[in-house]
């Protein structure tokens, strides 16, 4: 490991360490990660401004943006759905907080490939730029939707962007290869560099989340990958791989994507579910309850992800007696999260609950998953699935899940660790405003959605007036109140933005364990220094939830103390 | 310590040795994983090759009017190839002996992967005067993909044993990067019988 590379280090991070990525410090590259997360999360927020002021009003001329062109609202949707995913959700609830966390919460002082890691992190940025570049080439980014199905993904001739699709191509595939490597880190670390003492089952919930999130992550990859690389070839030498008449399937594609989509969802849930878990056993001062049970569940879910894959083509001309096998195994799968999420009210039971802003972002985060989880039933059903299948109901439904793992899931993280990150407290009233005023407008933007998927609106249409049975005043109605609910929630993000900035340079100092926590990334320094504990890295001597243990004058017993 | 229901306190004895342990050394595991996801991506290949395979017209294969692979001469291929991975198996257990005797079996494995890329160059550049090029139809695109992604394979393969080589020779080779060699060595050469039964048989 990088113990005498840590030597020459003690002065504070340089101007190249920061902005050009050259630090091998799992923090920084951590921070690194987080804040070109969220400036791609603010690019597809204000895409998705953009497009839904296009469909509550038609034609508009959008402040900051223009009138939306057909072509441009297809782009934005399709880059919507592609940055969200994989350059949000991705980058910040796996890498910036599994670099950050992972070394610190198993007690060791890096990551046992830094340079692999700062690699990894110059690979997300160049894949980042790809992508930002392919918005500016000739008729702008990709628009043939996040799933890019061939022959519209394939042929230039149909998607109107040659050089767009090609783009947002090299960019994903460059995007999976930083996660590639990034993944690789965190499963060797996390078993080969925890603190002694620390056994398996001492391991905080959220690394072994997050170590099997990139464990299915690097599984489902491979098959999407040789995909991408053979929808490469038929945009740019004219292979038939997906092309019916030179004797390809177009299905084919739809196997390879969702192959890798579906376990997609469990890698960026998992993690989301870990802080969730951290949380509300530090806020309700109990034990996480079930622990094994936890763990478990979510290997047997990591594994039934893979064998769910088919429910996304019911309609696509699939064999029906294969449907039938898929809806068994998607409505199976929803047991185990279920689960989980009643061990987590299980672990809230009995507590003495805190109400800070982190803990309302994980008591949220279980409630409104579970709206997204139980919407998800209709869908994994093949007869219903037939009408439900690319309406606004699918809509709803995977902004129910993903919206509760990206956004909240990330301000949960953010707001707890903040202390740890930055060395400095958030304002807890700004933190309480800006949790109220991101959750009720986000549930009158999607509540309003399931309605008009219900009522048949299909998903990527420009405009809804030019369907005369989609053009009702009722159902136009609907969608204004979403748009104007996004506003609301996009306008109380600079609560936060203030919130965040201000807290960091000039909020008060933080001790080095403001939540009276266990694990031990609390028995350090706020912020940590360079190689983390010090000289003398931490023993570890028991689990990560003794908390309100009888008998101890405490409520916490932090896992670095012998007694 | 009140036990009335409660979970009794869990005092667990300090683990006397409390040291950490490592499984497996960093390298190998880190390339465990890797080969893991490399397995993972051929496996997308070839099954997307089979149903396309299965769902050709007619259900010929390969498609009348087009060239035949050389069966023999890349059977002769593959036992070169799979010549280097025994000789790279021999150079681990030397190098576990003594580092400088794993240079001869080393070099071996080298030579002989160098043949296989070398070899398979010409047949490709003869297949390609034959008229078998990958917008020729799936046969030929599926034909340079799959191979051409494992020669892509054993070409950075090389470049890692020339890297390692040097090491070797410096005397700074480390037994977790031999292992971690070893094992993506013997996955290329491995993966190749495969490949070869199902691509060109």
């Amino acid at each position: 490991m990088s113990a005498t590379a840590h030597d020459d280090h003690h002065h504070g991070p340089t101007f190249a360490e920061i902005w050009l990525l050259q630090s091998t410090d799992h923090k920084m590259i951590g921070k690194q990660y987080m804040f070109i997360g969220m400036f791609m999360g603010l690019i597809g927020a204000y895409f998705a401004y953009a497009f839904r002021m296009q469909l509550a009003f038609p034609g508009v001329n959008v402040p900051g943006f223009g009138t939306v062109s057909p072509l441009e609202y297809n782009a934005l949707v399709t880059n919507h759905g592609t940055i969200m995913i994989f350059w949000v959700a991705m980058p910040v609830l796996i890498a910036a907080f599994g670099n950050f966390l992972i070394p610190l919460m198993i007690g060791c002082d890096d990551m046992v490939f830094p340079r692999l890691n700062r690699l990894s992190v110059q690979i997300f940025l160049a894949s980042a730029i790809v992508l930002i570049a392919s918005f500016f080439v000739h008729n702008g980014g990709f628009g043939g939707a996040w799933t890019a199905y061939p022959p519209l993904s394939a042929k230039a001739e149909y998607n109107l962007t040659p050089l767009g699709s090609t783009l947002w191509l090299l960019a994903v595939v460059l995007e999976f290869a930083a996660f590639l490597i990034g993944g690789i880190n965190f499963i060797t670390t996390a078993m080969n560099a925890r603190a002694p003492g620390m056994k398996a089952l001492d391991v905080p919930m959220v690394v072994w989340m997050i170590c099997i999130a990139s464990l299915l992550f690097m599984a489902s990859v491979g098959p999407l990958v040789a995909g991408a690389v053979m929808l490469l070839f038929d945009q740019v030498l004219g292979t038939g791989f997906f092309d019916p008449d030179k004797g390809g399937g177009p299905v084919l594609w739809q196997h390879l994507f969702w192959f890798f989509g579906h376990p997609e969802v469990y890698v960026v849930l998992l993690p989301a579910c870990g802080i969730t878990a951290e949380i509300i056993t530090v806020f309700s001062r109990k034990k996480l309850f079930a622990y094994k049970t936890i763990l478990y569940t979510v290997i047997g879910t990591g594994v039934l992800s893979f064998f769910v894959w088919a429910h996304h083509q019911f309609i696509s001309g699939i064999d029906p007696r294969m449907a039938n096998v898929f809806t068994i195994t998607t409505v199976l799968i929803s047991i185990p999260i279920a689960e989980m999420m009643f061990l987590f009210i299980a672990t809230l039971y009995g507590g003495s609950i805190r109400f800070t802003t982190p803990m309302l972002w994980a008591l949220s985060f279980i409630a409104e998953f579970l709206i997204g989880g139980v919407t998800g039933i209709f869908l994994g059903s093949s007869g219903a699935d037939i009408y439900f299948h690319d309406t606004y109901f699918v809509l709803a439904h995977f902004h129910y899940t993903f919206f509760p793992i990206a956004i909240i899931g990330t301000f949960a993280a953010l707001t707890f660790w903040f202390p740890k990150m930055f060395g400095r407290m958030m304002n807890d009233t700004l933190g309480k405003i800006h949790f109220w005023g991101t959750i009720i407008p986000f549930n009158f933007i999607f509540i309003p959605l399931f309605y008009l998927g219900a009522a048949g609106q299909h998903r990527r249409i420009y405009n809804f007036n030019h369907y005369p049975q989609l053009a009702t005043p009722d159902l136009q109605a609907l969608r204004v109140l979403a748009t104007v609910s996004l506003l609301v929630m996009l306008s109380f993000q600079a609560v936060f933005i203030y919130n965040m900035l201000y807290s960091m340079f000039r909020g008060k100092k933080a001790p080095n364990n403001p939540w009276n926590a266990n694990t031990l990334e609390w028995s350090c320094p706020s912020p940590p220094p360079h190689g983390n504990f010090g000289d003398e890295l931490p023993n570890c001597y028991r689990g990560p939830y003794e908390y309100s243990v009888p008998g101890r004058d405490e409520d916490f017993w932090p896992q670095n103390l012998p007694n | 310590m009140d036990g009335d229901g409660q979970q009794p306190l869990r005092v667990d004895a300090p683990d006397m040795s409390m040291e950490q342990r490592q499984v497996v050394p960093n390298a190998l595991l880190g390339t465990m994983i890797f080969v893991g996801t490399e397995i993972m991506f051929f496996a997308g290949m070839i099954s997307a090759f089979l149903i396309s395979k299965a769902s050709t017209p007619g259900g010929i294969w390969p498609p009348p009017g087009q060239p035949r692979l050389p069966v023999e001469a890349t059977a002769l291929n593959t036992v070169a190839l799979l010549l280097s991975g025994v000789a790279m198996v021999v150079a681990y257990h030397q190098f576990k002996k003594s580092p400088s005797k794993a240079t001869a079996p080393f070099l071996v494995s080298a030579v002989l992967g160098v043949f296989f890329v070398v070899f398979q160059g010409f047949e490709w550049v003869g297949l390609l005067d034959h008229g078998l090029t990958m917008s020729s139809g799936p046969f030929g695109a599926f034909f340079f993909l799959i191979v051409g992604t494992h020669a892509l394979h054993a070409v950075i393969g090389l470049g890692i044993l020339a890297k390692v080589f040097v090491l070797l020779r410096q005397g700074a080779l480390n037994l977790g990067g031999m292992q971690a060699l070893t094992l993506y060595w013997i996955f290329v050469v491995l993966l190749w019988p495969i490949l070869y039964w199902q691509v060109y048989l």
